[in-house]
């Protein structure tokens, strides 16, 4: 008996060290983010229990919606934009033989770099005198596009610009995913459908899409979820603009500067609840498409 | 027949057309980047034009006045440093030059921002950067960040995943569904209790930092590694039992070296990570001598906004490193990139 507890106990010791770090650095956060959103704390004094007010404060804060507002429009261009050019750009790697390898090599070097260093070489290409240069006014003149010469990073474009920016970083990380998942259609059904004589909409709108559900329906929520987070990269391209191009993640994140720590709890705890159910709510509603269209077992 | 194949090759060069744009503008920015790093700031703003376009005379004239700026890296070009093509124009009249729309046309052509190869390969960006900007430092301090924390995160979770798979104890399962569950919620301002978290314990430090990363790969590594684990054979690992090797040998001696090939993924998903992250190390960081390179970077574009060339070299020193060891490792970093999204 005592044997195999001593036993136990040493199976256990295996994952103490882990278990330590994370009741530490994350059990504890978790729920000290919940008492700390009640408090009223800003690194010096002693905690003041407030009660529900910063709730209150964010809750009837116009700047929190505006910035909620920003990542939802970045976010938008992020489910359409990126995610349809991604798609499109599996499709198409899927079906070229030469190149394909240069291509998949390409789109991935962009999510693989660093947000900062995205958003600065961004900022260094797109701002125009006298702090930029106007580099991409310029290239797109070389074209003989100058008519769409811009202040990209000026009040007029620069929410739209930030998220096709962020697209632009991003449109890999969905192309390696979808393409993973089109070449884990089996070849068969594809041949099966030619010899049937289906035509190339009918094999796509039948086959590929159907069976590419539960790929998509991922990459959608993993989507929402990056895209709300995310705030590095407009850190650095924009600063946040005056509050234009300002995210929920950068609101906190400035907040936690000023020592508004209760403030900046209590935002990032309705963040992370807005996020939750929007992530049930999508992986319920593909699962009922996946449901209702009947997709085979995989 | 013919019909055929006249449309397969419309599409595909169609296909081609499109693919290669896109990737196209994955490539120019970058390739901006780097070509702008070697040029000074001079060369950069201006256009240049080769000293043999003009004569002897004509060079002589120039050279005295003081409109002509030489570069002194490069003896065969003349650069100006005005900002406009009018004020350029003035200065030639003035000097009485002839051919002024000719020098004037090479100018032009040459200030372009950056596109047209440097003159030559300088290197003096580089070395501003490095040595006198403090980039070394940075650099070293990711270094040092990643290194740790990533070998804090293979030992730490290849432990937890191989008792997970194989051992028992009470509570195991329920333990290993927290570490899953902590992976599935969402935690946007996860950094927040952090921070003040490492501000009561006094640990804003390299320790804290490299703790507090060590969690964030923590739930994920374990994942793949104790699935990793569950597909392998037992065989091995009962042999090694019978020859009298105890739990923590066999997990060093047989367990590891069979699960390398998912070592490799959570490596390179860890090292990423730590390498790429920036909120917490700005927030923790404000002295110059524990910055890492995002942080770094950051502080440098904001106090050099002008300095283009400067700051693209800086860029480059970030980025390329990493660039280099994903055109050596790319499928590694494709799987490691993706692993996180596959487990959803």
């Amino acid at each position: 008996m005592s044997r195999s507890s001593w036993d136990r106990f040493q199976n256990f010791s295996f994952i103490l060290p882990a278990l330590v770090i994370f009741s530490i650095f994350y059990i504890y956060p978790f729920f000290y983010t919940f008492i700390l959103s009640f408090q009223d704390y800003d690194f010096i004094s002693t905690p003041k229990f407030i009660g529900f007010s910063n709730f209150r404060e964010v809750l009837t804060d116009k700047e929190w919606w505006s910035s909620m507002y920003n990542g939802a429009f970045i976010t938008f261009w992020a489910l359409t934009f990126q995610n349809i050019l991604a798609f499109m750009l599996a499709l198409g790697v899927d079906r070229v033989i030469r190149m394909n390898k240069f291509y998949r090599v390409v789109f991935f070097m962009l999510p693989i770099l660093s947000e900062i260093i995205i958003g600065l070489l961004m900022k260094q290409l797109l701002s125009s005198e006298p702090l930029g240069r106007d580099i991409f006014n310029r290239w797109i003149t070389n074209l003989g596009l100058g008519f769409l010469a811009q202040d990209w990073l000026g009040t007029q474009h620069v929410r739209l610009v930030t998220a096709l920016v962020h697209c632009w970083k991003g449109f890999g990380w969905a192309f390696v995913i979808f393409l993973a998942g089109l070449q884990n259609i089996p070849q068969q059904l594809y041949e099966a459908a030619h010899i049937d004589g289906a035509s190339a909409w009918q094999v796509f709108r039948k086959i590929t899409l159907p069976l590419l559900t539960p790929v998509i329906a991922l990459v959608l929520v993993l989507t929402i979820l990056g895209t709300m987070q995310a705030f590095a990269m407009i850190l650095a391209l924009t600063g946040g603009a005056g509050g234009l191009t300002e995210v929920p993640v950068m609101r906190i994140y400035n907040h936690l500067r000023f020592r508004l720590v209760g403030l900046a709890c209590g935002e990032g705890v309705i963040l992370g609840l807005i996020l939750i159910v929007v992530s049930f709510g999508m992986f319920f509603i593909s699962k009922k498409i996946r449901e209702k269209y009947g997709v085979l077992p995989s | 027949m013919g019909y055929y194949r006249v449309k397969k090759i419309i599409i595909l060069v169609i296909l081609h057309t499109f693919l290669m744009s896109v990737a196209l503008s994955c490539l120019l920015p970058f390739f901006w980047m780097i070509n702008v790093s070697f040029k000074s700031q001079e060369e950069f703003d201006n256009g240049y034009v080769a000293k043999k376009v003009f004569s002897p005379q004509q060079l002589e004239k120039l050279l005295t006045s003081k409109i002509a700026k030489e570069a002194k890296f490069n003896p065969k070009f003349l650069i100006w440093n005005v900002s406009s093509e009018d004020m350029l124009r003035v200065k030639l009249t003035q000097l009485k030059i002839e051919d002024k729309d000719k020098i004037l046309k090479i100018w032009r052509k040459t200030r372009d921002y950056g596109l047209r190869p440097p003159l030559s390969l300088n290197l003096t960006n580089y070395k501003e950067v490095i040595f006198k900007e403090g980039f070394w430092r940075y650099f070293l301090n990711s270094v040092f960040y990643t290194f740790v924390t990533v070998c804090f995160i293979v030992i730490i979770s290849s432990l937890a995943a191989y008792a997970f798979s194989r051992l028992h104890f009470p509570g195991r399962n329920v333990i290993f569904y927290m570490f899953l569950a902590a992976m599935m919620i969402p935690l946007p301002a996860g950094f927040v209790p952090v921070y003040v978290l490492l501000n009561k314990f006094h640990l804003v430090n390299r320790t804290g930092y490299v703790l507090a990363m060590t969690n964030m790969g923590l739930s994920l590594s374990i994942y793949l590694l104790k699935t990793f684990f569950d597909q392998l054979p037992k065989d091995l690992e009962d042999a090694a039992r019978i020859d009298g090797c105890n739990k923590l040998r066999i997990w060093w001696n047989v367990g590891l070296p069979l699960v390398a090939p998912a070592l490799g993924v959570v490596i390179i998903f860890n090292a990423l990570n730590v390498w790429n992250e920036f909120v917490l190390a700005s927030l923790m960081f404000t002295a110059e001598e524990l910055m890492p390179l995002q942080v770094g970077l950051m502080e440098f574009s904001n106090r050099m906004v002008t300095q283009h060339t400067l700051i693209a070299s800086a860029l480059t020193v970030a980025a390329l490193p990493i660039i280099i060891l994903y055109l050596r490792l790319q499928r590694q970093f494709i799987k490691g990139l993706t692993a996180g999204a596959m487990v959803g």
